[in-house]
């Protein structure tokens, strides 16, 4: 049967027994976490594809999932497209609307300073990711700097209707619809890796100049890495918009540029499955550690990240993961083929 | 009319700190190649080093050239001790690795200075000692020329000079120009090529405390972050001027500065932080290789 | 002399700041030929294969691949025009397979579109065996397909020399550069390499031309030579006359070739 092979579908039994589990097993507060992880996931994946497989240093991954996270909310304040119980359904809208705005504002930062040397891209995502903020603080159609509140969230389906004596409370449909996201975005990303552009990406990073005179056009190869990181980080933008329901500006700062740029650094610069196993460690780390936090009166969660990124630059670089994937380990060498 | 002139004074002051630092930008970028973003928090611990020497030397009860001075020396050593640790400790491990391995290193610095620092003198801003007394030494109209302005006027320009002197007539000033040109053929005549690029992180860490002692002067609020914003205005400065130029880092301050002044005069002053970028922006995009940049050719 | 040759540099000069690299020159290469390029460490031989490689723009004169001017052509407009080059150091992409090295250079970012990769559609799949097929086909031309899953950076020096030539083949040039092929390597491999380029130019019908100190090479497969010394063609000529050519003996030769090696 086809169907059944086929990822979208995949993915969505994957995404429901996720939900399934986490609102049986979980308490309320560590759903909100796993939600967190969903939306660190998509985001250090997609900062993944620029910094880990590109090679190339983008420090504003946090001004992008801003656009996706104000464009999607705004757009959910106004329109509803669908209604009754496929209300859930708007939300992917929403994302890819909060993408496309991400992905179009990542072309116009990448477009100028990708054709430079690379160090000049980090400091010009550090500031477009400023620059951002500073718009939305100003803003006050959005919100400004006291933030844009009432951003509805996915409601609850009862299936009543269709004979079914059976409620999806609000949560579930919320938590599915975050993990079908993650989920997602890691399929795309991982086939996109594993094909004639994953090895466009890997050879401008190994060698810019030797790509270039192997015929690959590396500035547009690494627009396109950029371009398609901004979308998902869009997408991550919105899916924290709507989880929250509220949207302030400082929660874009620079600082959550630099977690996700630890994520990646820790996972491994080129694994997508060490960006998902460092999302999920950074994520579930601060909350195991704020009781210490809470002892001694101070914030080291800064101190320990940027710590661990000058050790693991120097001691290694290659984070957890390295280049590897999980289909690297021997166990699943069978079920996926090589690269 | 007058006031245009106080606020080209005024511009020009604030150019010369940004010069001040930029030039550390520079000069490390010509040797290694890379952004040294952890630069801004030498400067910082510069200003707070002085806040602590006050403590102890109480310098603040007296006022003057002699507390100035004595300033300007403990920040000029604490400054070069910690580029020195940084170098040596973060980034010499490093040398040979990816480019953007060392950036995010650098950045790790960064922060990680920034936020233990925040840990160590906690986040609330302290107050600078004042170490020397302001007064107005000549005044045109409304124009009015303070000792403040022509103290960082004159500290700047004779810290620009001197080093101008080193690096062009002295023997270790040549030493570095043959470094930056190439590490190989540097260590092929007999240079220690590790010597000559501690050296220049002693000289551009030396000037960020000479500019954390001016600004300190003018400006006295300090804080653990404050290193951020100068950081990023002085590296724009720096990529303004062509970035491995020394000249073009002292133009690029000194535009940065007059252009700050200049739109927080004239426009308003929610957009005076955007100016950088903005400008950061305009110049990638028109002259990437900066006013007195070379187009850097790669060896292929 | 044919009226149409394959490359023409004209009267093409380059200079860096006060330095004149490359003063004046002018040259031909005409479509089939081996031809060697050989002077004296800073003559400015590497400066041309960049020029030609579209890495540097010359500041004076022009360049004409098949009576097409490459000026202001990006370096890979020109690859795809039919220009691929080697490096004096090796440049493969060392963390990558030997198969996809050789993909990159044969497929460059992708025949299919991006939907397409991410849908898996027929013509994805499809493709994405047949390169690694094709791949392993022209490794097999040289004896090599049993490395082809090997990490480029892992293999001898030697070795990777050869699949470095391989992957700017799977480029389809029409006219290939070779930066000192036979650097680092010694007699035996010297003499495995000689072989190699015939081969590569009468199998594959393209033009060479490659940059060589090794005299053994340069004089034992180039038909003809130009000596470069100090940014200007000093000689040009087929090997025996270029050997007992004063000038070129004088500025880099020295007496032993006189002597036949």
């Amino acid at each position: 049967m086809k169907v059944l092979k086929s990822a979208t579908f995949q993915l969505f039994v994957f995404s429901i027994l996720l939900a399934t589990l986490s609102q049986n097993v979980l308490n309320p507060y560590q759903q909100l976490i796993l939600s967190y992880v969903a939306i660190n996931v998509i985001l250090a994946t997609s900062l993944n594809l620029v910094n880990g497989f590109c090679g190339q240093f983008s420090l504003g991954h946090a001004g992008f999932m801003a656009v996706g996270a104000y464009v999607s909310g705004v757009l959910s304040l106004h329109v509803q497209i669908f209604q009754g119980p496929i209300h859930f359904l708007n939300f992917p809208f929403y994302a890819l609307v909060g993408g496309l705005a991400a992905a179009v504002a990542g072309w116009f930062v990448g477009m100028p300073s990708l054709k430079l040397r690379g160090d000049y891209l980090a400091i010009v995502t550090l500031g477009f990711g400023e620059i951002i903020r500073v718009i939305v603080l100003n803003l006050d159609s959005v919100g400004g700097a006291r933030g844009l509140y009432g951003i509805p969230g996915p409601k609850g389906i009862s299936l009543k209707d269709f004979g079914i004596p059976f409620e999806l409370s609000s949560f579930f449909v919320g938590s599915t619809l975050a993990f079908f996201f993650a989920g997602g975005t890691c399929v795309v990303l991982w086939r996109l890796t594993r094909s004639s552009f994953g090895r466009a990406f890997l050879s401008v990073k190994e060698d810019e100049v030797a790509s270039e005179c192997m015929g690959v056009n590396t500035t547009q190869t690494k627009v396109f890495a950029f371009v398609i990181s901004s979308f998902f980080a869009g997408v991550g933008g919105s899916l924290f918009a709507h989880t929250t329901n509220y949207l302030n500006p400082a929660s874009f700062q620079f600082m959550k540029s630099v977690d996700v740029v630890i994520m990646v650094v820790l996972g491994g610069m080129g694994s997508l499955t060490g960006s998902v196993l460092a999302a999920i460690f950074v994520t579930v780390l601060p909350e195991a550690l704020r009781p210490l936090q809470q002892y001694t009166g101070v914030d080291l969660r800064m101190v320990i990240y940027s710590l661990s990124l000058i050790l693991l630059m120097i001691l290694r670089p290659q984070g957890i993961l390295g280049t590897k994937e999980w289909s690297d380990f021997s166990p699943f060498r069978k079920w996926v083929g090589k690269r | 009319m007058e006031d245009f002139f106080q606020h080209v004074l005024n511009g020009l002051n604030l150019g010369a700190i940004y010069a001040l630092i930029a030039l550390g930008y520079t000069m490390v970028y010509g040797v290694l190649q890379f952004i040294n973003f952890a630069h801004a928090e030498v400067y910082m611990l510069g200003a707070f080093s002085i806040y602590y020497a006050n403590k102890w030397l109480h310098l603040s009860d007296h006022p003057g050239w002699m507390a100035f001075g004595i300033s300007i020396a403990i920040a000029i050593v604490v400054c070069s001790a910690v580029g020195l640790l940084i170098e040596r400790l973060a980034y010499r491990p490093l040398r040979g690795s990816p480019r953007l391995n060392i950036l995010i290193t650098a950045i790790g610095v960064s922060l990680f200075l920034q936020f233990s620092g925040q840990a160590v003198f906690g986040a609330d801003p302290k107050l600078f000692p004042q170490v020397l007394m302001d007064s107005e030494i000549v005044r045109f109209g409304q124009i009015q020329i303070r000792s403040f302005d022509l103290t960082i006027l004159g500290v700047s320009m004779a810290a620009m000079a001197l080093l101008h002197f080193l690096i062009h007539h002295t023997k270790m000033g040549r030493a570095i120009q043959a470094v930056r040109h190439s590490q190989t053929s540097a260590s092929l005549m007999g240079i220690n090529v590790n010597f000559m690029i501690s050296l220049v992180f002693v000289l551009g860490s030396s000037l960020a405390g000479v500019g954390a002692v001016l600004v300190g002067l003018k400006y006295p609020k300090i804080d653990p972050l404050m290193g951020m914003l100068i950081g990023l205005k002085a590296f724009v400065a720096a990529v303004v001027g062509g970035i491995g130029s020394l000249p073009g880092a002292v133009v690029g301050g000194l535009l940065m500065g007059l252009s700050e002044e200049m739109v927080v005069a004239y426009l308003s002053s929610t957009y005076r932080d955007a100016l950088a970028f903005g400008l950061l922006i305009l110049i990638l995009v028109l002259r990437p290789s900066g006013l007195f940049g070379k187009s850097q050719v790669e060896k292929v | 002399m044919n009226p149409s040759p394959l490359l023409r540099f004209k009267e093409t000069s380059i200079q860096f700041g006060g330095l004149k690299v490359l003063s004046d020159l002018n040259f031909e290469l005409q479509n089939g030929e081996l031809v060697g390029l050989i002077g004296p460490n800073g003559a400015g031989k590497t400066t041309v294969f960049n020029i030609i490689s579209g890495i540097y723009q010359p500041t004076k004169g022009d360049v004409f691949f098949e009576q097409e001017s490459l000026l202001q052509k990006k370096p890979y407009e020109i690859s795809r025009d039919g220009i691929v080059r080697t490096f004096q150091n090796i440049r493969l992409f060392s963390t990558l397979s030997v198969v996809q090295n050789i993909g990159i250079a044969m497929h460059k970012a992708g025949p299919y579109s991006f939907w397409s990769s991410i849908f898996k559609t027929k013509k994805f799949v499809q493709f994405e065996s047949d390169f690694i097929l094709r791949a392993k086909e022209l490794l097999e031309i040289f004896g090599l397909s049993h490395l082809a899953e090997e990490e480029a950076g892992s293999l001898p020096y030697g070795i990777q020399r050869r699949i470095e030539i391989i992957r700017a083949l799977a480029a389809s040039p029409r006219l290939l550069l070779l930066d000192e092929p036979a650097a680092g390597l010694n007699h035996a491999e010297t003499d495995e390499l000689m072989k190699l380029i015939r081969k590569i130019r009468d199998q594959f019908r393209l033009s060479v031309l490659l940059i060589e100190h090794d005299m053994k090479l340069v004089m034992g497969i180039c038909e003809r030579i130009f000596v470069l010394d100090h940014g200007e063609i000093i000689a040009s000529g087929r090997p025996e006359e270029i050997r007992k050519n004063p000038k070129v003996i004088e500025a880099y030769l020295g007496s032993e070739v006189l002597d036949g090696e």
